[in-house]
C-alpha cells in the first residue's frame, strides 16, 4: 500500500475535526494529520549546477541505460543547448543553458528530469494509482493501468511528465525512474554514473543534504545559500544547488513549501461530510414539505367542509323561513277566505231578512 | 430557422438537416484520424498543455450545464414546488444526454478509453480527485438514466416497470443532489493542485464552492433556455400543463438564479478579499476577471431580478442564454485561458480545428437525440395513460 493511501485515510479520520473549515484550504492544514517527511533512508541525486559543464554526457547516459530512442542530434551536438528543451515522450532528462548574467557566473547548465517528490503530486492526482513513491526515494510509473487522462502532468508543479500524443491507442506516460531497476540492483542512476565532473552524486537523501549544506558553508561566495528541493512542494529526493537565483535557471522559486496531498485534502474531506449530511437535510426538507403540503391539505378540507356546513345551515335557515312564510300565507289565504265567507254569510242573511 | 411549429424531416427542418448532416460527417472522419493518428494528428496539446477543449468544454462546460436535471427535481421533489412539475423531464433528458456525451467525450481525450473502468475495477486512486469525478459521474450517469426511464417505459408502454421506476423518484432525487454536489465541486478542485499553475485569481482554496454554486446557476439558466427553445421548435408536443407552467417555471427559475447569482458574486469578492489579490484586479488577467465577474455575474443577477420584477420574459431569456455563456467562459478561463498563465505565448495553447469540429460534432449529437426523443416520448407532454407522473 502505498503512503499516500494511508494518508487518505488520515484525512477521512481528520474530516470530522476539519468539519466546515475544510473547504478553507489555509485553515484546514491545521487539521490535517502530520506530514510525510519520506522515507528515512531514501536515495536521492545532488545535482551541483556549479559543476556542471553542459557536455550533454547525462542525456545519453540515460537513452542507453533506458534502452530510449536514438536523438534527432546526436549527444556531443551542443548546439541544441541554444534552445529551450524539455522532457518529453522518449527523453527523460535533457540539459539546458541559461544565460544569467550575473557577477562573473555568466552561463549556467540545469539538468533537468523528474525530482522524485516525497509527496508527489503525480501520485496523489493519478486515479488508478499508477504511480508509487517507493521506499528507496524513486517515484515508479505502472503503464499497466494508466488510462492515459493525463492528470498527472497537469498536476506535477515540475512538468516532468510526458505524453505519446502519436499513439492513437496505446499511449503511455513517460518519465524519469531515478533508474529504479539499477539503483535497486546497487547500481548508479545512468546519468550519475556517466558525469565526468561529479556534477551529479547519488546517496542517501539525508547524507546529500548534509553534503550540500557542508559545500554551501565551505564556499559562501560559490553557492546561493538554498538547496532548491529540499522544502519545494513539500521536499523532493532530487536536490539542487546553485551559484545563481535558481529562478535564473528557469527553477520557480514561488512553489511554496505545502504539498500536493495537503493541498487538495480538504476538498476530500468533504467527500464524508456530504455524504453524511446531505441526505438527512433533504430527507428533512422532503419531510418538512410534506407535513406542510398535509396540513394545507387538511386546512383546505376542513375550510371546505366548514364552508359547506355553513351553507348548509343557510339553507336551512332559508327553507324554514319560506316554509313560515308559506304558512303564513296559507293562514292568510285561510283567514281571509273565512272572513269572506263569513262577510258573505253575514250578506245573504241581511238579504234574506230584507226579503222577507 | 423558423419558429412555427414543425415537424421532424419537415422542409422547415431542411437546411438544420444539412448543416447537421455536414457537421456528423466531419465529426466521423476526424473520428477515424483520433482513432488511428492519436491525439497530436488532431488536437493542438503537447506536455506541457495536457488538457485543451475536449476537458475543458466537453467536461467542465458540459457537466455544468447539465446541472438542470439535478436543480429541477430537486426543486419539484425535495422542496415541493410543484408547480414546476412539467420542466422536470426535459431537464432529467437534457442532463441524461448531456452527461452520455460528456463520456463520450472522455473516449475521444484519454488515452485507452477501454480502461476508464479501471478506477474502479483495478486501483482506486482514492486521493485523487479526479477518481471522486470519475466515480460520481458514473454513478449519476445510472441515476439519470433511472430517472428519465419513466418516460421511455411508458413510451414502449411497459406499465409495471415504469410503475417501479417512478416509485424510485425521491430516492434518485436525494442520490442526484449528493453526487451532483460531490463532482461538481470537485471538477473546481481538480485544479486545487497546482497553484503554481492557475492564475492566482481564479486559484481559490474556494474553487469547489465556486463550481458547485455556478453549477447551480447554470442548471437554473439551462432549464429556461431550454423551455423557450423547446417552445420555438416543439410546441406542438407541448399539452397545456406544459404551456401554463412554461410561465412560472420561467419567472421562478429566474428569481431563483439572480438569488444565487447574487450569493454567487459575494463568495467570489471574499475569495478575492482573503487572498488579498485586489493589486491583480489591475493587471491584463485582472481585466479579464473583472469582466467574468462584472459582465457574466452580476450583470445577469441585476437583468434577472429586473426581468422578474417586471415579469418580462424576453429579457428573463436573454439573460438565461448569457448567463449560460458566462458559464462556458468561466470553465475556459479555469482549465485553458488562465491554466498555465505563466508560460511563454510560444507554449500556450490553443484548440486545433479538429478539436473544436468534435465539440460542435457532440453537441450536435446531443440536439439530435434530444430531436428524436422529444418528438417521440412524453417528455414535454403528460402520456393521457399515466396522468400525474
Ligand atoms: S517531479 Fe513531477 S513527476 Fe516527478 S515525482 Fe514529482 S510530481 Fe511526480
Ligand atoms: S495519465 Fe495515467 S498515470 Fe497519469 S494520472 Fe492518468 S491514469 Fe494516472
Ligand atoms: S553529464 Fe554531468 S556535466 Fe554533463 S551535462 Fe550532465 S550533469 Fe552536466
Amino acid at each position: 500500500m502505498s503512503i499516500s493511501r494511508r494518508q487518505f485515510l488520515g484525512w477521512l479520520g481528520a474530516a470530522g475535526t476539519a468539519g466546515a473549515g475544510a473547504a478553507v484550504g489555509k485553515k484546514a492544514h491545521a487539521a490535517a494529520s502530520k506530514r510525510f517527511e519520506g522515507y528515512p533512508d531514501s536515495d536521492g541525486v545532488l545535482f551541483d549546477s556549479t559543476r556542471c559543464i553542459g557536455c550533454r554526457k547525462c542525456e545519453e547516459g540515460c537513452q542507453k541505460v533506458n534502452e530510449l530512442p536514438e536523438p534527432d542530434r546526436p549527444f556531443d551536438d551542443l548546439t541544441v543547448l541554444e534552445i529551450k528543451r524539455r522532457t518529453r515522450a522518449g527523453v527523460y532528462t535533457v540539459v539546458n543553458k541559461y544565460d544569467t548574467g550575473e557577477n562573473g557566473k555568466g552561463t549556467v547548465f540545469r539538468k533537468i528530469q523528474c525530482n522524485h517528490c516525497l509527496e508527489p503530486a503525480c501520485a496523489s492526482a493519478c486515479f488508478v494509482a499508477a504511480f508509487t513513491k517507493t521506499p528507496t526515494g524513486a517515484v515508479t510509473y505502472d503503464e499497466s493501468v494508466c488510462v492515459g487522462c493525463r492528470y498527472c502532468m497537469i498536476a506535477c508543479p515540475f512538468e516532468i511528465p510526458t505524453y505519446e500524443y502519436d499513439q492513437p491507442l496505446t499511449p503511455k506516460i513517460e518519465k524519469c525512474t531515478m533508474c529504479y531497476p539499477r539503483i535497486t540492483q546497487g547500481l548508479l542512476p545512468g546519468c550519475v554514473e556517466i558525469c565526468p565532473v561529479e556534477a551529479l552524486s547519488f546517496g542517501k537523501r539525508k547524507d546529500l543534504l548534509r553534503e550540500a549544506r557542508d559545500r554551501i558553508q565551505k564556499h559562501p561566495k560559490r553557492y546561493v545559500d538554498h538547496i532548491y528541493g529540499e522544502k519545494e512542494m513539500g521536499g523532493t529526493n532530487w536536490l539542487y544547488l546553485s551559484g545563481v537565483e535558481f529562478e535564473k535557471m528557469g527553477m520557480r522559486e514561488d512553489l511554496g513549501t505545502t504539498s500536493a496531498p495537503e493541498l487538495t485534502h480538504g476538498a476530500l474531506s468533504i467527500v464524508p461530510m456530504v455524504v453524511g449530511l446531505w441526505p438527512v437535510l433533504l430527507t428533512g426538507v422532503y419531510a418538512i414539505n410534506k407535513r406542510k403540503e398535509k396540513i394545507n391539505r387538511e386546512e383546505k378540507e376542513r375550510a371546505v367542509a366548514e364552508a359547506l356546513g355553513k351553507a348548509n345551515a343557510e339553507a336551512q335557515a332559508k327553507l324554514s323561513q319560506t316554509m313560515e312564510k308559506a304558512e303564513n300565507d296559507k293562514k292568510t289565504e285561510i283567514d281571509t277566505a273565512v272572513k269572506k265567507a263569513l262577510e258573505e254569510a253575514a250578506k245573504k242573511e241581511s238579504d234574506d231578512k230584507e226579503t222577507s | 430557422m423558423s419558429d412555427t411549429t414543425a415537424h421532424v424531416g419537415s422542409p422547415r427542418y431542411s437546411a438544420f438537416n444539412v448543416i447537421a448532416g455536414i457537421i456528423l460527417a466531419l465529426g466521423l472522419v476526424v473520428t477515424v484520424l483520433r482513432f488511428s493518428g492519436g491525439l497530436s494528428s488532431v488536437t493542438n496539446l503537447d506536455d506541457y498543455n495536457p488538457w485543451g477543449i475536449w476537458i475543458g468544454f466537453d467536461l467542465m462546460v458540459g457537466v455544468a450545464l447539465a446541472a438542470g436535471g439535478y436543480v429541477t427535481s430537486a426543486a419539484v421533489y425535495i422542496f415541493g414546488m410543484k408547480k414546476f412539475h412539467s420542466a422536470v423531464r426535459p431537464a432529467v433528458l437534457t442532463g441524461f444526454l448531456g452527461y452520455t456525451l460528456v463520456v463520450i467525450a472522455l473516449h475521444y481525450d484519454v488515452g485507452r478509453p477501454w480502461r476508464l473502468p479501471y478506477p474502479f475495477i483495478m486501483q482506486q486512486g482514492t486521493t485523487s480527485l479526479l477518481f471522486e469525478v470519475a466515480a460520481c459521474v458514473a454513478l449519476y450517469l445510472t441515476v439519470l438514466f433511472l430517472e428519465f426511464s419513466p418516460a421511455a417505459l411508458e413510451w414502449l408502454g411497459l406499465e409495471r416497470a415504469r410503475n417501479w421506476a417512478v416509485k424510485l423518484t425521491l430516492v434518485l432525487t436525494i442520490f442526484g443532489v449528493i453526487l451532483s454536489t460531490l463532482h461538481q465541486s470537485s471538477l473546481g478542485a481538480l485544479f486545487l493542485i497546482a497553484p503554481s499553475k492557475l492564475h492566482p485569481l481564479w486559484y481559490s482554496p474556494f474553487i469547489p464552492l465556486y463550481f458547485f454554486v455556478s453549477s447551480v446557476i447554470a442548471g437554473l439558466s439551462m432549464v429556461i433556455c431550454e423551455s423557450s427553445m423547446s417552445y420555438k421548435y416543439f410546441k406542438d408536443k407541448m399539452d397545456d400543463t406544459h404551456m401554463k407552467e412554461k410561465e412560472s417555471v420561467t419567472l421562478g427559475f429566474g428569481k431563483a438564479a439572480s438569488l444565487v447569482l447574487a450569493g454567487y458574486f459575494v463568495i467570489k469578492v471574499i475569495g478575492i478579499a482573503s487572498d488579498n489579490n485586489w493589486s491583480l484586479l489591475a493587471t491584463g488577467y485582472g481585466a479579464w476577471y473583472l469582466v467574468e465577474l462584472l459582465g457574466f455575474v452580476a450583470l445577469p443577477c441585476f437583468l434577472y431580478a429586473v426581468g422578474v420584477r417586471e415579469k418580462n420574459i424576453t429579457l428573463i431569456k436573454w439573460t438565461a442564454a448569457w448567463t449560460v455563456l458566462g458559464i462556458v467562459v468561466n470553465r475556459l478561463n479555469v482549465s485553458w485561458i488562465a491554466f498555465n498563465y505563466h508560460l511563454p505565448s510560444s507554449e500556450r495553447y490553443f484548440p486545433h480545428i479538429a478539436e473544436i469540429v468534435i465539440s460542435i460534432f457532440l453537441v450536435t449529437v446531443g440536439i439530435l437525440i434530444f430531436r428524436y426523443i422529444v418528438t417521440r416520448m412524453p417528455i414535454l407532454y403528460e402520456d393521457p395513460d399515466y396522468p400525474q407522473h
